[in-house]
């Protein structure tokens, strides 16, 4: 009678669960259909932007933004502990949904820098952008694809790529484009919170233990060199962005109170040479990058007329 | 907000589209969240319902688009469009009263005033005076900035010994 009693129950069970899969398609978040993240927004682009250059930007932008969120999203099921496992995903998840606007943007400004994929292919431009350009297209500080060291390593970086992205976004928010403005107010408020989390974290592993802040003395050797780069600008951002030369101070202040309070010294190291006059904001990349978009890329590639 | 146009009554395209609730907050509809900005009827007669996404990378927002058009279809409204509103971005602060009580007695610590202006960085722990929405008790401390989703933080009451979850101030 028992058994016949906990069958009954499991089946009804199944039942409810299937009747909900059934009616509530809409509910699954993948699965459905492509959606335009700018959909309805006035893309138009302002009197006195050059479309291109806008364009170039955007994906400087929301190349650094990819490029670091992958690296965070590995960081998945790794962290030190449960909290901070999901607040490094959350992190990586502001990131993304920045880098899907600002490429969505860029590929409204100018068509011509999407990948063409096969006739019927239902890819939207962002995606074609994220997953079908090769390491040379892409337009990131180098600091943003370095592989991943340890704890005191992501901290570092961290506290050091979201302090830059901040004082930029603050900034943009008087952007002259719409988009880019409005994709900029609210980053400034996501970015604040990761900055905190780097702060807080970078000077805790700072009054830690002599392991904690050997480590940390490390991460900083690794992330220091490639600084440099953060402040070094190009003629697009200079024209149509921020020039990255005129935060580069309020960055230092920042970045020299964290320091300060956590009673560490800033590393004198040189920076990160330049290979034949370029760095990454003009494709030059390191290995690493090859291989991090050889592992983001390939479900897409194989499948470029896919629906998710 | 509502502005009415001849030949179709928005205020009701208004009150269906505000009953519609958030995936993730099912105790919110999205009015109440403040993602619900307008209603309108566009040139060709469609309605334009216009929606401010609360995190740039929330993955609920595709989620409401869907359950407003098909909340609105099934009322006998068509065709509905969504329309996405960048500007002026969503804040916390735009979570109604009804919202915030709603939060409460879900278990869910509602937000603080959204701060304005120059960013300061904060190296301590945030203050911030929240109340466990089980016990009541004003002794609570962060557990993390960083949520099960992108708009809260993980609390803990040290007089009940309950977690909790705390909307973030955005």
């Amino acid at each position: 009678m028992n058994d016949i009693h906990i069958q009954q129950d499991a089946e009804d069970a199944h039942d409810n669960a299937y009747a909900g899969l059934l009616s509530n398609d809409a509910h699954w978040a993948f699965g459905t259909d492509f959606e335009d993240p700018l959909a309805g927004v006035d893309t138009t682009i302002p009197d006195g932007l050059d479309a291109a250059e806008l364009a170039q930007y955007c994906l400087m932008l929301g190349d650094d933004a990819l490029v670091y969120a992958h690296r965070l999203s590995e960081w998945t099921s790794r962290a030190p502990d449960l909290e901070e496992d999901i607040a490094i995903a959350n992190l990586a998840l502001d990131l993304v949904g920045q880098a899907r606007l600002l490429l969505a943007r860029a590929a409204a400004a100018d068509s011509s820098i999407v990948p063409v994929l096969p006739e019927g292919s239902p890819v939207p431009d962002e995606d074609r952008l994220a997953f079908f350009r090769e390491a040379g297209d892409f337009r990131n500080v180098r600091l943003a694809e370095t592989p991943n060291g340890d704890f005191a390593e992501l901290v570092t970086r961290l506290l050091v790529l979201s302090t830059w992205r901040l004082a930029i976004f603050e900034r943009l928010v008087g952007h002259p484009d719409a988009v880019v403005s409005a994709i900029a107010a609210k980053g400034v408020k996501e970015l604040a919170y990761h900055r905190d989390f780097a702060g807080r974290w970078f000077v805790t592993l700072a009054g830690g233990t002599s392991e904690s802040r050997r480590r940390l003395t490390d991460a900083m050797r690794a992330v220091w060199p490639l600084i440099p780069e953060l402040g070094e600008g190009t003629d697009t951002e200079r024209t149509v962005g921020v020039d990255p030369a005129a935060v580069a101070l309020e960055v230092g202040v920042v970045l020299d109170q964290v320091l300060a309070v956590g009673g560490m010294t800033a590393p004198d190291v040189p920076g990160l040479a330049r290979v034949r006059g370029r760095a990454g904001r003009q494709g030059m990349h390191s290995e690493a990058l090859s291989r991090m978009l050889a592992e983001m890329q390939v479900v897409a590639r194989a499948h470029p007329r896919g629906r998710w | 907000m509502v502005a009415t146009l001849k030949g179709t009554d928005l205020q009701r395209v208004w009150a269906i589209a505000s009953e519609v609730t958030d995936p993730e907050l099912p105790m919110l509809t999205l009015a109440d969240l403040g993602v619900l900005r307008n209603v309108e009827q566009d040139a060709v007669g469609a309605i334009v319902v216009s929606i401010t996404p609360t995190y740039t990378g929330c993955p609920a927002m595709a989620a409401m688009r869907d359950d407003l058009v098909r909340r609105l279809t099934e009322a006998g409204i068509a065709p509905v469009r969504v329309r996405v509103q960048l500007s002026p971005p969503w804040t916390s602060d735009w979570i109604s009263d009804e919202g915030r009580k709603a939060l409460r007695e879900n278990g869910i610590s509602p937000p603080g005033t959204s701060s304005r202006g120059p960013i300061a960085l904060t190296l301590k722990p945030k203050r911030r005076a929240i109340q466990c929405p089980q016990c009541g008790s004003g002794d609570t401390e962060v557990t993390s900035e960083f949520g099960s989703t992108a708009c809260k933080a993980l609390y803990r009451c040290r007089a009940c010994g309950e977690p909790f979850d705390h909307l973030k101030e955005h």
